[in-house]
């Protein structure tokens, strides 16, 4: 089952730690990291979903494809890393 | 009279209090780190509301029912989702998100509307809750006008309301302001709205849209509490006033050492009695001359007193933004804070000031509790 692991700087904000979750995409397997941290949802995604505009999700080290509709494939063994996107200095 | 201040800043919600006359001190700071774009205070219950803009995490919004000492994370506003492939675009062409992208006015409701609070963002989006801020509803009829459309960014990238003036007389009267946008306001607690720019004008649009309403840059708009019948605006192009509410508007002319700015507090029970931060417009927004000062009117704009007894009077260039000046209810305490983090306090109506801090973050607002 796919591991979900949020940057540490949003752990300031809200704790969240890493977790295994059942999943076959980017949006089922952070649908169920939500579950768990319901707060989380709105400090990685917009109002409609999306992954917000300076945030960013690497699934095996690759960055996914899809920002608004998370429909990426995630393998069974996947580590997902929600991480900010770097902007500014 | 209020003896605590809070400032909003890049870095954090900080607290100042009266110790003694004429001192005061920073005693404390909340969100540390943190971009607290703003500040309110709910009179009726007491509560206090820290709208936090995290960038990469988006806005948020904090409250507290025990004067700062714990701070509790509460809704936020929803854009709605734009019919599919809507593309919204302000009139200059530039893309318009239907997304929530900081809060740029609270204000409680009417004494008689418990729970009710309004919430003024960016990109354009009037939102209300009534249940002290845990969910809030857009305020259709003014998202979907089609005037609305013509709204543009004038402070930021997109349009915004600033300004929330809910009627003392009568909470179904809301009056809010744009920048870019003008005057909107509704009698029926949001469900029709019309524009409030008659008198005003707009030097900096093309002649034909001068007057139109959605041209006026109002920065900064308050209504009197003890005579609700006057409003007071810093507008890009001057200083207007209204005493008939906000029917028309009455152009102020003359304003040395300058006409623009982005604050204007009005005195609690006195209309003719408000006070600005005056600063060099548009190309450069700096003081004039490198001095810091306060304008006052006790004469409904007639005449203005230029104080600066207390501020520093060479080599400062602190720019004060729309929410950074604020009254206490006694209307003797006044404060201001600039973007280089300096802050002032005066506790005789603004004719002596006191330096609060010379070394905080940004100040984006600051708020007598």
């Amino acid at each position: 089952m796919p591991r979900v692991s949020f940057t540490r700087n949003l752990q300031r904000h809200v704790a969240c730690p890493p977790c295994v979750v059942a999943g076959a995409t980017v949006r089922e397997s952070l649908d169920a990291a939500f579950d768990l941290y319901p707060l989380a949802r709105g400090y990685v995604l917009d109002e409609h979903g999306a992954l917000r505009q300076h945030m960013a999700i690497f699934v095996d080290g690759e960055p996914v494809a899809d920002r608004r509709a998370l429909s990426d494939p995630v393998p069974a063994s996947a580590e997902i890393l929600v991480m900010q996107a770097l902007s500014g200095g | 009279m209020s003896d605590q201040l809070l400032v909003s800043t890049r870095k954090g919600l900080f607290s100042a209090r009266r110790t003694g006359r004429g001192v005061w001190d920073l005693e404390s700071v909340a969100f540390l780190g943190d971009n607290v774009s703003l500040v309110q205070h709910d009179p009726r219950d007491g509560a206090w509301y820290a709208a936090l803009d995290h960038g990469h995490f988006g806005a948020k919004l904090h409250r507290s029912r025990d004067r700062g000492a714990t701070w509790t994370e509460i809704g936020v506003p929803a854009y709605p989702t734009p019919p599919e492939g809507h593309v919204e675009k302000d009139f200059l062409g530039r893309e318009i998100p239907w997304r929530l992208i900081r809060f740029w006015a609270l204000a409680p409701g009417a004494a008689s509307q418990p729970g009710l609070l309004w919430a003024g963002t960016i990109p354009g989006g009037l939102f209300w809750s009534e249940d002290h801020g845990d969910t809030w509803q857009l305020v259709e009829p003014l998202w979907h006008m089609p005037e609305r459309r013509k709204w543009a960014g004038g402070g930021a990238d997109a349009p915004g309301i600033h300004s929330i003036c809910v009627d003392p007389r009568d909470g179904n009267r809301v009056a809010v302001a744009i920048s870019s946008g003008g005057v909107w306001i509704t009698e029926d607690l949001g469900k029709t709205w019309a524009a409030h720019t008659r008198g005003m004008r707009a030097d900096y649009a093309p002649p034909e849209l001068v007057e139109a309403p959605e041209s006026q840059d109002p920065h900064h708009m308050v209504q009197c509490p003890g005579a609700p019948d006057t409003y007071w605006i810093q507008h890009h192009n001057g200083i207007f006033r209204s005493t008939d509410s906000a029917m028309t508007w009455t152009e102020i002319t003359g304003v040395k050492p300058s006409v623009f700015g982005f604050p204007v507090v009005v005195h609690p029970k006195d209309p003719d009695t408000a006070w600005f931060v005056p600063a060099i417009k548009d190309e450069r927004r700096i003081p004039a001359e490198g001095k810091v000062v306060v304008n006052r009117t006790r004469d409904g704009g007639r005449t203005f007193e230029t104080l600066h007894r207390g501020l520093p009077q060479a080599w400062a260039y602190d720019l004060v933004y729309r929410h950074a000046l604020d009254l206490d209810a006694s209307g003797e305490r006044l404060a201001f804070g600039s973007t280089t983090g300096s802050v002032w306090i005066s506790e005789n109506g603004g004719d002596d000031w006191l330096t609060l801090a010379e070394h905080l973050p940004p100040v984006h607002a600051v708020l007598f509790v």
